[in-house]
């Protein structure tokens, strides 16, 4: 346990120092602007003096090193800015928007480990025959659309010619549900309506599974050459010669060991998945982080820029601190200070 | 060399991949001789033809100004593309290079380098890309620069793990025993034993790196009309569904064709030179 408890500690230093860079990398990008945040915030109609206002408020006059200590010491007490776009705390924005993309996340990070990793090892233990080569082509299917491109087969499909799912939304009218922690799933169900539950899972299945797609592919190619490779090992020849049942041979020697390249890099696609949910949430109508992002982009609105791209990266190291606990748990022996970055 | 290009042939799975992107790659490049309206990739107007499904000649429909969707399509191929190849270009030397150092030179310039390499990592790609490009000017110099700053790492990562194992490796001492400078052995010894995994990478990604393009534009990011690209063509189209479904359906699987072909032969490269997921 002192051993876990250690790797989450160093972990953690090294996501906190990642983060600084993040900070230090976006705040560069949101001053680099061309054009006055503060008269695009303003409009062409405010005078001279109310934009130096701003530009006062905003601490633009003051060199970029000044601006990002100021950053930092407000960030520090939790405190992001106000945004130009909405004209209120970036943190109250993010609090309302970042549940709905969060739970899509999951739910396709949930669909990603649950369909791709059995594919995988379904691949791996009939290599060679049409079962095969068949996960391998829809798992290579699965990787070359964008997710918006899914969205849209999927909903044209399924929401359209045989109308089984909801179009677009989280949740039918019908339901108000009170926001707890924003995830409709867990508030449908401290509202004790199961009915509305089962609506919200229903409106989520789509959105999810076009964001899940690539994910699948890439989980299930992964496992299975993993698994390839684990096949070749002698402990697992050593097994087939004792005449172990092959289901055996496959869950017990050749799938566990492949699992923890696979968990690391599926950390990596949960990344991929945080930006790409922009893609779905916009097809989708899901009432996400992504409008709420490309508007702030489009508006030049830089604390909210700076504070969005700030909480999905945090969201995102988070995510890895987890995987590699998971990855202590399944294998003690995996040795932190020489795994490859 | 001869020989796993015989391999390659033989696979059915590379084979398909070699035919679409051939396909993909021809229509790019004879754009102006296919296309049956080259001019519509343009700002051109028909509203006597708009927002029609597929009947002859525009056997993919036309789009909500009367342009032919198939014309658009091949020219917004050629962009993708060009674009596909220069980001690589200039991604690749730079991520290599950095992989090699911080693989090779070891302490503090190999933790530096790492740990800068971590922090694009650690920022969804697409959202990195899209900051950039909202703080920039939408254009296709500013769209390449944003995908690069976010392809770059992937190499570093891909080269540093190559690196790390073969600076242990017996050529490797051999060069530093006879005096051989560091540079020479990072660019000369070193950097031909990670070319074939580099190669292999890149197939891949140049269909990737239409697939983010696309993205992109898809957010309204990227390449601004009337430039035509297949992103942005879904998302004008998105809006019109289910009714006008060739809006979407064509451009989205034009994407998807062009992608899967570059990682059929990618996933079949990797079979035969070897290299990382």
């Amino acid at each position: 346990m002192s051993q876990i408890v250690r790797v989450l500690a160093k972990r953690l230093a090294t996501s906190l120092l990642v983060l600084i860079g993040v900070s230090m990398l976006i705040f560069a990008i949101a001053r680099v602007i061309p054009g006055d945040p503060a008269r695009i915030a303003l409009g062409p109609n405010a005078t001279v003096e109310q934009v130096q206002q701003l530009r006062t408020e905003l601490h633009l006059d003051e060199p970029i090193w000044v601006q990002y200590g100021i950053f930092i010491s407000d960030l520090s007490r939790g405190d992001l800015g106000t945004s130009l776009y909405t004209n209120r705390p970036i943190i109250l924005d993010i609090a309302q928007f970042l549940p709905a993309t969060l739970e899509l996340v999951f739910i396709a990070g949930i669909m990603m480990v649950g369909f791709g990793l059995p594919l995988g090892r379904i691949s791996a233990r009939y290599r060679g025959s049409a079962i095969d080569n068949g996960i391998r082509v829809i798992a290579l299917l699965g990787v070359s659309a964008p997710s918006f491109v899914w969205a849209v087969i999927l909903m044209l499909l399924f929401a359209f010619y045989l109308p089984i799912f909801p179009i677009a939304g989280r949740i039918s009218d019908i339901y108000s549900i009170a926001p707890v922690t924003g995830f409709l799933l867990i508030d449908t169900l401290i509202a004790g309506e199961p009915r509305a539950f089962a609506n919200a899972a229903w409106h989520i299945i789509l959105p999810a599974f076009a964001l899940a797609l690539s994910g699948i592919g890439q989980a299930a190619r992964l496992t299975r050459a993993n698994m390839i490779e684990t096949y070749d090992k002698p402990y697992v020849e050593m097994a087939q010669s004792y005449g172990f049942p092959e289901r055996r041979i496959a869950r017990k020697y050749a799938f566990k060991p492949s699992l923890i390249p696979s968990l690391t890099i599926i950390g990596l696609d949960f990344a991929a998945m945080l930006g790409n949910a922009f893609l779905v949430e916009a097809i989708f109508a899901w009432p996400g982080l992504s409008r709420y992002g490309v508007a702030v982009i489009l508006r030049k609105d830089l604390n909210a820029i700076v504070g969005t791209v700030l909480i999905i990266s945090a969201t995102f190291l988070i995510a890895n601190i987890i995987v590699d606990l998971l990855i202590a748990l399944i294998n003690p022996r995996i040795r932190y200070s020489q795994r490859p970055q | 060399m001869k020989r796993s290009f015989a391999i390659l042939l033989s696979n059915p799975m590379s084979v398909a991949g070699l035919i679409l992107v051939s396909i993909v790659v021809l229509s790019a490049v004879f754009a102006d001789y296919i296309a049956p309206f080259p001019d519509h990739r343009g700002a051109v107007v028909d509203f006597a033809n708009f927002n029609q499904p597929p009947h002859w000649p525009n056997i993919m429909g036309t789009d909500l100004v009367g342009r032919d969707m198939l014309s658009r399509i091949l020219y917004a191929y050629r962009i993708s593309l060009v674009l596909g190849v220069v980001v690589l270009a200039i991604a690749v030397p730079i991520g290599v290079t950095i992989g090699l150092a911080g693989g090779y030179l070891g302490g503090w310039a190999e933790y530096i380098l790492l740990r800068i390499t971590d922090v694009f990592l650690s920022i969804p790609p697409l959202v990195l890309a899209m900051s950039i490009m909202g703080v920039l000017e939408p254009t296709l110099i500013n769209g390449m620069m944003a995908v690069t700053a976010m392809w770059w790492p992937w190499y570093t990562r891909l080269v540093y793990n190559i690196t790390r194992a073969e600076r242990e490796e017996g050529y490797v001492l051999a060069a530093e025993v006879i005096g051989a400078s560091k540079l020479h052995i990072m660019f000369r010894e070193i950097l031909p034993n990670c070319v074939p995994a580099v190669i292999t990478k890149m197939t891949l990604d140049l269909g990737f790196v239409i697939l983010i393009v696309s993205s992109l534009s898809f957010l309204g990011l990227g390449v601004q009309p009337p430039t035509p690209d297949l992103g942005s063509m879904v998302a004008d189209g998105a809006r019109y569904l289910p009714d006008s479904w060739w809006l979407t359906v064509f451009p989205g699987l034009a994407i998807l064709v062009a992608v899967f072909g570059f990682n059929l032969i990618g996933d079949a490269m990797r079979d035969v030179f070897g290299g990382d997921q």
